[in-house]
């Protein structure tokens, strides 16, 4: 499914949140820096899987990249437009060509509305079809998420979990994006029940050519569903490659801790396995380490890592990694 | 090893509006002195509750364990006056909770936090208790203990946070630790981290743990015999190595092939379970996996399968032979 025309590129991506203190006069005395200068593309077709732990800066990319936080500075260019530069309807306009589906589907979804109209909504605000098209739509978008079209009445607190990212799969889909962010989608379901969206997701994919952002921390769930991984730590992605490659030959010795430090399901090969165990914790994205962001808790750290930030460089053909060690 | 623990016919249920809800549903199994148990299940399974039962922490109303015994080397919990089970848990089983921030007093400073224990159970004065808690902090490794006596939770990371719960709940060398899903809210390389200390503790201190999780992978590395739970019911256990390369209940089947492995080479479709879990508003009287059971017969929905052995220490809730599809005889 995968081509090789890119639909997204995104360029050095900065957000930066603002710390402001002062009650009348504020003035900003700091930063928190989620994301800080972030580059990669996505073809058309793929999914990306974007992995970190929490605080990485993962879903902040995944914001700013649909302008749902406007971005500090870099650019963002789908379909040849550089969504940084647009506003207003443009903007607006763009937004239907990507969607997202979020972590919680209790928080998610307006409790006060009805299934119906939820999956509707956008399709009424972007002038698309009227009500009653617009109901029939969402009976079909039911259908196509595997959800009986019977629903679109009832209100989300009557749906389990897995029921409600179903019903957030098919608002995404309303108004047939080209490119869909999912941020951490099965994170909140049971395991037995993660499969079930998974499955899903990649039906859809496969049926409509969608290109996916998966935003994941559970390494095994990224790899099984991910054409591609980015591995992000503190603001910054570390490295990125195709799944085999990363999983088979991680250079980065970031990536090389998160691997080992993720159970495999078989008491046999866990008896047998090394694992490096990273001391410490994650550093403040307010005050991060000077040069690589990483060398507080690496291994490897030597002084250069300190003085100067690893170039973002491609190490291996499509295996790019930012490490002066490797 | 003789058993320290064991827990027999245990039934919980808690009165709601919609009704009574059956959470446990007569739940039975041992403990060896220095094993460690996993409790494996999906939310609402029952698994936390068994626990908690049995050291009779569940809030009642509420909540009412109906019917049971858990016996602590020969004596029952369930049965025990209050001030008999308050000095059983704390300081011969103790537990360590999922979330390391609210299961602390955010008022109160860590040291004041772990030394708890070790002056109401163990009658230390303030001093010794103080020695004792900072030696403890330094074996799960917390730098510079003594400094960090006065620090309040909110001043440690979630990692280290963690760390200081299972000190506290080690302080007194307690017999069983239980463990409810302890590193769940914990990132993947700080889980790494708390399982290393947890099983380098288990060989110091010699405890035995009952380790409740969802997560199928890292019990695979920690536990030595597995229970795994669906509607109140334990519906299979057997040794670790056993459970995961021969699973026979429809139920533990499905959530192992339901799980993307780091190790495979190609990439295959998920095995997802079709619908979802039980609702326990009546106590089931046939088997609660059989509305999502491939496997179902008949009698499934008769009659609910009980635990049955089917090899010298595997047992299985199920009427039918899942390896050869054919009703178990």
């Amino acid at each position: 499914m995968t081509s090789n025309e890119v639909l997204l590129q995104v360029r050095d991506l900065v957000k930066h949140f603002p710390i402001m203190r002062g009650t009348l006069i504020q003035r900003q005395v700091g930063a928190v820096k989620a994301v800080d200068g972030v580059s990669f593309d996505v073809y058309r077709g793929e999914t990306l899987g974007l992995v970190g732990e929490s605080g990485c800066g993962k879903s902040t990319t995944g914001r700013a990249i649909l302008q749902l936080y406007r971005p500090t500075s870099g650019s963002v260019i789908f379909e040849g437009v550089d969504l940084v530069k647009l506003k207003g309807e443009e903007l607006r306009k763009t937004r239907r060509r990507m969607q997202m589906i979020f972590q919680d589907p209790y928080a998610s979804l307006n409790p006060r509305m009805t299934v119906g109209q939820i999956i509707s909504e956008p399709l009424i605000i972007h002038g698309i079809a009227d009500s009653k098209t617009a109901q029939e739509r969402a009976e079909e978008l039911l259908r196509l998420v595997g959800l009986n079209p019977a629903y679109t009445n009832r209100y989300p607190h009557e749906f389990s979990g897995g029921q409600r990212q179903r019903v957030g799969v098919a608002r995404a889909l309303a108004l047939e994006p080209a490119f869909i962010v999912c941020d951490e989608p099965i994170s909140a379901l049971d395991v037995s029940v993660q499969a079930q969206v998974v499955n899903l997701l990649e039906d859809l994919q496969s049926q409509m050519g969608l290109t996916y952002l998966f935003i994941a921390h559970d390494l095994s769930m990224v790899r099984h569903i991910s054409n591609r991984i980015a591995v992000m730590y503190l603001g910054v992605v570390v490295e990125l490659a195709d799944r085999h490659e990363l999983y088979n030959h991680p250079l980065h010795p970031y990536t090389q801790a998160l691997l080992s430090a993720v159970p495999i399901p078989d008491p046999v090969i866990e008896a047998r396995r090394q694992r490096i165990i990273l001391k410490g914790d994650v550093p403040s994205p307010i005050n991060p380490p000077s040069g690589c962001r990483f060398r507080t808790r690496c291994p490897l750290a030597d002084t250069i890592c300190a003085e100067q930030r690893p170039d973002f460089r491609e190490a291996a053909p499509g295996h790019w990694v930012a490490c002066h060690m490797v | 090893m003789p058993d320290i623990l064991q827990v027999q016919g245990l039934e919980t249920q808690f009165r709601t509006r919609e009704g009574i809800i059956h959470a446990v549903n007569g739940v039975s199994f041992n403990l060896k002195e220095g094993e460690t148990l996993g409790i494996v299940g999906e939310s609402g399974c029952g698994k936390s509750v068994t626990v908690m039962s049995m050291l009779r922490l569940i809030p009642s109303p509420p909540g009412k364990v109906t019917a049971g015994k858990a016996l602590f080397q020969g004596r029952d919990l369930l049965t025990m006056t209050d001030e008999e089970i308050r000095h059983v848990r704390g300081a011969q089983i103790s537990m360590v909770f999922q979330d390391p921030m609210t299961s602390f007093n955010p008022v109160l400073t860590i040291g004041k936090q772990v030394a708890e224990p070790l002056e109401v159970h163990m009658g230390m004065n303030q001093k010794q208790a103080e020695d004792r808690v900072a030696e403890m902090l330094a074996k799960v490794g917390i730098p510079n203990p003594k400094d960090r006596l006065n620090n309040y939770p909110h001043q440690f990371s979630g990692g280290m946070r963690q760390r200081v719960m299972i000190a506290m709940a080690l302080v007194c060398n307690p017999q069983i630790l239980i463990a409810d899903e302890p590193t769940t809210a914990l990132d993947v390389t700080i889980q790494a981290q708390i399982v290393d200390l947890v099983k380098r503790l288990r060989d110091e201190l010699g405890m035995a743990i009952i380790w409740i999780t969802h997560d199928l992978g890292v019990i695979a590395g920690l536990a030595d015999r597995m229970a795994v739970m669906y509607g109140g019911f334990i519906i299979e256990t057997s040794p670790v190595r056993d459970l995961y390369a021969h699973p026979t209940h429809p139920y533990t089947i499905g959530l192992l092939g339901s799980l993307p492995r780091m190790d495979e080479a190609g990439s295959r479709r998920l095995v997802s379970i079709d619908g979802l879990p039980p609702v326990l508003l009546e106590k089931p009287n046939y088997c609660p996996f059989a509305p999502r059971c491939k496997f179902a017969v008949e009698r499934c929905w008769h009659e609910n399968p009980p635990l049955m052995q089917i090899s010298p220490d595997h047992y299985t809730a199920c009427w039918v032979d899942t390896e050869t599809g054919r009703e178990r005889s």
